[in-house]
């Protein structure tokens, strides 16, 4: 067993070279798994729905109830991201289950995601005050600390919780490949037979309720913190 | 082994166990959330789903700073920055 950073698969010779890691390789099968998905989902759109259009529709309208129940209706634009960063996030940290590097356990991964929210909650802020009626709030120093703790707290809240996850599975699978070569001898070590079933008890918390716990506070921080900066002035002062 | 690089190595792992102290703070704070949603949901029993998804969404920010030291943990073990300056 050994815990290490992500592999890296090969190199591409431009700009100095840009590294192709499994983090890479993994994130782009969850893409194209998505995007399978989605059209499969979408394929034969009715106006009455029925079968699998009816669950696509669930899922829209609960992102949307989310959205504007947490971050009002003034920020309701930033659904489909939400929804689509919930998408990604959940099947990244599933893909866990069939055996692969998920891609959620590399930190470049979760910060690039908080990035691009910190690029939004700047942007709704910058429309609902003026370019020059956001920097107001960064003369108190202490705002710009505030400011850049979010999208690190973020990445790390996200990378870590999977990680701790990961490296626990690990850990549980290492012991119950070394427990059946002890017990069953030869054969145990050829094939690690307590390593059948076992370890997905297991993985029902690490993996799948981590995963999804995890989808959902950070669509829940994006939505909180948009919401927050999405609001006048004269609405600010009565919080 | 050269007794610098035991030194580092020594320290590094005395240093992955306190940083994992930081459980200590999220356990109570776990605890002391779980408790008073006990009591909400014993006080207002239909009300149990909206407190039940208020207390995982609690438990899950309380649990990531015992998280952070975990992961300077595991960067100290696994990860160590300081023992390759040693070896070369």
């Amino acid at each position: 067993m050994e815990i290490a950073g992500a592999k890296v698969l090969f190199e591409i010779p431009i700009l100095g070279g840009i590294r192709i890691t499994e983090t890479t390789v993994v994130g782009w099968g969850v893409l194209v798994f998505l995007v399978v998905l989605v059209r499969f989902f979408t394929s034969r759109i009715e106006k009455i729905p029925k079968g699998k259009q009816v669950l696509a529709e669930m899922y829209v309208n609960f992102i949307y109830g989310q959205v504007e129940s947490v971050a009002g209706k003034r920020a309701l634009k930033i659904a489909p991201y939400v929804g689509t960063i919930f998408l990604v996030s959940i099947t990244s940290s599933l893909s866990a289950l069939v055996g692969v590097r998920p891609p959620t356990v590399d930190i470049n991964t979760t910060a690039a995601w908080s990035l691009v929210t910190f690029g939004l909650i700047a942007a709704t802020k910058i429309k609902a005050h003026g370019f020059f009626g956001h920097l107001k709030e960064y003369l108190n120093p202490l705002n710009i600390i505030d400011v850049l703790a979010l999208p690190v707290s973020m990445a790390l809240r996200h990378f870590s919780n999977i990680l701790s996850g990961y490296i626990l599975m690990e850990l549980i699978g290492a012991l119950l490949a070394f427990c059946s070569s002890k017990l069953f001898g030869v054969l145990g070590s050829y094939f690690p037979v307590l390593k059948i079933g076992i370890p997905a008890a297991f993985s029902v918390y690490f993996d799948l309720f981590g995963s999804f716990i995890q989808a959902f506070v950070f669509i829940m921080l994006t939505m909180v913190f948009v919401g927050m900066a999405s609001e006048k002035d004269e609405e600010h002062k009565n919080i | 082994m050269a007794i610098d690089q035991a030194v580092v190595m020594g320290a590094s792992a005395l240093g992955a166990g306190v940083a994992m102290f930081g459980c200590f703070g999220a356990g109570m704070g776990q605890g002391y959330a779980t408790g008073k949603a006990v009591e909400a949901v014993a006080r207002q029993p239909e009300a149990r789903s909206a407190v039940t998804s208020t207390l995982i969404m609690g438990l899950a920010f309380a649990e990531t700073t015992c998280l952070y030291g975990f992961v300077i943990a595991i960067l100290l073990i696994f990860a160590n920055p300081f023992t390759k300056d040693l070896v070369g």
